[in-house]
């Protein structure tokens, strides 16, 4: 036993100096991680900033005059002219220079006064349907709130509806995705990178030599996999600062748990990396199973952009035997929410049930000899 | 000319041969298409409440009534307490908490204002965002229903008239949701999905076709031939440009039967937009090939700058919501251009002179990533 932790160390030191070797990769595989945090956390966003409204009076009044100063004061808004014919409404949407746009019959100023019911008309570029909601739902409450000053006190029943954002309660994506993207960096750096380096050994043949030396498939296993679960912690600490110093992320639950989540999600990657290894034949089809078997599910389907809860039934289930999926929900729980182990215990009993899985798995796929 | 020909038979011979690739070429788009299509949306569905009603009246059950009956809430559970809603709202068992206070109900008969409590879970903050205006319109409308009943003498008198007061204005606003009237998150992702296919096929396969003749060390052999360079470029890429063009084709045919996604504009703007769009794709993979030397590392450079390429372009979150640095980066981006053209001409029926500037930047970045990429390929360098 003594014997073969001795040879156990010296080959995880073998491996150790494989990567150092490779300055290129290895600055990447540290470099990389924390590039994509600042440049996906700025650039990923799903907020409304300023709104482009076309603002089309057809018979200009005092009233028209007083809402489009209320438009052109709110901040939210970038009012653009416009002829009131409506073609002119399709030819900026078309060309893309405009979001929203608000067309008063005319009479506004005249229906105020007489009591009559002024019309108009709210019309949104709906061709990305949420943004267009939104928009149009932004346009709607300004023009709320402009008919219950004019109002002043009515008569009717107000029920005001107090919301409160729970967990997040500026709304703002980058706390949304932080936690997600997290899962996609160790997803990279795990079950690719793992995946690669254990085919290469392959395709050269040296695993060959590997198996047939005295030592064991998962003293292999274990030597091959150990520096990238260096790496991995090494980039999960660096994302973290990153997450928090640059976006100001806010961290509610406890670091350990948070930390404990992430290393069995590495190690989950890392079967998953060996796993591929040990069922394809070359290099490239190794990395083309790891990038659209591990890759596109982890951002696709783990709910780290979009929710799964909108998805159709069929991927909501496929969904559930996703890694990233439920490492993405102890990460946010974490983060976001201040949720402990009570609340995710589910989460990481599956990650473990999934790592034990495949790590058997490839384990006994190791042991056949080759070909 | 003759030794062209020669060669683009030779490429097109041993694309042929290789049935993985042409499976991958054909099918992948399809799957890919129905995969991506479904799994890339943002629709806001519904929203589970946890109602937490301390009133216990007609008037706060039939507030709940009213959520539910809209279609965008369903009761996921019900507590006397706010303990055991907060739990549920932690653990995922319900999305939005909805707290009726003691006295809702007097409150309204007596002053006609009263106040309930939403609490969302925010963690993603558009959706949460949606699903508020949904919740406050529906309890907006809620009360000024009330208002009706309570006014019976103005109400049953005449119900279908609206009786003008003087002073208090009445505006009817109308909604309108022009290019998509259902909201239909598909029609959205669609056109952008199909470019990001073409992309991969451009991008990938030309960078991976260059690098293993290279790995194989058959470029050698072709760099001792006397082939030109532009010769060997052009004999290289044009199979991988009709192969993409091709790709095009049958994700817009299955778009059309799957998705009944429309193609308002004129097609040819697609096509003279993808044929300038693929010389930037595959002056990418050829960049690519010049620099690595193996196929390892073509698909991760590949794949890291696709990443780049993909996330911040448009295709799955809005440019307009980056800051304004990522816009301007944007600009550069000819995955932006030729998604933000592919929606404009498919949704919403846009002319040639509409997409004019889109058109200009896909040709212009394609012209200086070629020949960016040209330059760098020697024929001794391999």
């Amino acid at each position: 036993m003594n014997q073969a932790l001795v040879a156990l160390r010296s080959f995880i030191w073998k491996e150790i100096r494989h990567i150092l070797r490779d300055r290129q990769t290895l600055v990447i595989l540290l470099a990389l991680p924390i590039a994509q945090v600042t440049l996906f956390g700025f650039a990923l966003r799903t907020d409304v900033r300023d709104i482009r409204l076309v603002y089309v009076e057809q018979q200009p009044d005092a009233a028209t005059a007083e809402l489009r100063t209320r438009f052109e004061r709110n901040g939210r808004f970038t009012l653009i002219p416009a002829n009131p014919a409506s073609g002119s409404i399709a030819a900026a949407f078309r060309a893309g220079k405009a979001d929203v746009a608000l067309v008063i019959a005319p009479g506004l100023a005249e229906g105020i006064r007489t009591g009559r019911v002024a019309q108009m008309q709210v019309i949104a570029d709906a061709s990305d349907p949420n943004t267009g909601s939104t928009m149009q739902a932004h346009v709607l409450a300004a023009i709320t709130a402009w008919q219950r000053d004019l109002g002043g006190r009515g008569s009717g029943v107000v029920i005001e509806p107090r919301i409160r954002m729970r967990f997040n309660p500026t709304l703002e994506s980058v706390n949304l995705f932080v936690p997600g993207l997290i899962a996609l960096i160790l997803t990279i750096v795990t079950a690719l990178m793992t995946a690669i380096s254990l085919s290469r050994e392959k395709e050269r043949g040296t695993l060959e030599i590997l198996l047939v030396s005295p030592l064991h498939p998962w003293q292999i296993i274990v030597g091959k996999v150990a520096p990238y679960m260096i790496l991995a912690f090494i980039n999960v600490v660096s994302v973290l600062v990153a997450a928090w110093l640059v976006f100001g992320v806010p961290f509610r639950g406890s670091l350990a748990l948070l930390l404990a989540g992430s290393t069995l999600y590495a190690l989950v990657g890392l079967s998953l990396g060996v796993l591929i290894a040990a069922s394809t034949r070359t290099q490239l089809a190794a990395m083309l199973a790891a990038l659209g078997g591990t890759m596109l599910p982890s951002t696709l389907l783990s709910g780290m952009i979009f929710p799964i809860n909108s998805m159709p039934a069929p991927l909501q289930l496929v969904s559930n035997i996703v890694p990233a999926r439920w490492f993405v929900e102890i990460s946010r729980g974490v983060m976001l929410k201040g949720a402990g182990f009570p609340e995710l215990w589910l989460q990481f009993a599956v990650l473990a049930g999934m790592f034990a899985a495949m790590m058997s798995l490839a384990i006994r796929k190791f042991s056949v000899r080759l070909d | 000319m003759r030794v062209l020909r020669v060669l683009l038979r030779k490429e097109f011979l041993q694309i042929r041969r290789d049935v993985v690739i042409l499976r991958m070429l054909f099918i992948m788009p399809v799957i890919q298409l129905i995969v991506l299509a479904n799994a890339a949306t943002f629709e806001v569905k519904q929203s589970r409440v946890w109602v937490v009603d301390q009133d216990h009246s007609e008037v706060s059950a039939a507030l709940v009534q009213r959520l539910v009956g809209s279609g965008r809430f369903a009761v996921a559970g019900r507590s006397p307490s706010h303990a055991e809603a907060d739990e549920a709202l932690m653990s995922r068992g319900a999305d939005v908490i909805l707290a009726i206070p003691d006295g809702f109900a007097r409150d309204i008969a007596r002053v006609r204002r009263a106040s309930v409590q939403l609490a969302f879970n925010a963690e993603d903050g558009a959706q949460a965002g949606v699903a508020s205006s949904y919740a406050s319109a529906v309890i907006g409308d809620y009360g000024a229903e009330l208002s009706a009943d309570l006014r019976p003498t103005l109400a049953s008198a005449d119900p279908g008239r609206k009786l003008p007061v003087p002073g208090q204005p009445r505006l009817e606003v109308q909604r309108r949701f022009w290019y998509n009237p259902t909201l239909d998150y598909h029609r959205y992702m669609v056109p952008g999905i199909l470019v990001q296919l073409v992309t991969i096929v451009g991008t990938i396969m030309t960078a991976l076709n260059i690098v293993r003749e290279k790995e194989a060390g058959t470029l050698e052999q072709l760099n001792v031939t006397p082939i030109g360079r532009a010769t060997f470029i052009t004999a290289k890429l044009l199979p991988l440009w009709m192969i993409a063009m091709l790709q095009l084709t049958v994700g817009i045919i299955a778009a059309r039967l799957l998705f009944g996604v429309p193609l308002e504009g004129p097609i040819l703007l697609v096509y003279l937009a993808a044929a300038l769009y693929l010389v930037a794709a595959l002056g990418l993979g050829l960049w690519i090939s010049v620099v690595v030397d193996t196929q390892q590392q073509a698909l991760f450079v590949a794949f890291a700058l696709m990443m780049v390429y993909i996330l911040m372009s448009g295709l799955f979150t809005p440019i307009r919501s980056m800051p304004d640095w990522a816009q301007w980066l944007a600009q550069i981006n000819p995955l932006m251009h030729f998604i933000a053209l592919m929606r404009a001409v498919m949704l919403k029926g846009a002319g040639f002179m509409d997409v004019l500037p889109r058109l200009g930047a896909l040709f212009a970045s394609g012209l200086v990533i070629m020949s960016l990429a040209v330059r760098q390929y020697h024929k001794g360098a391999a």
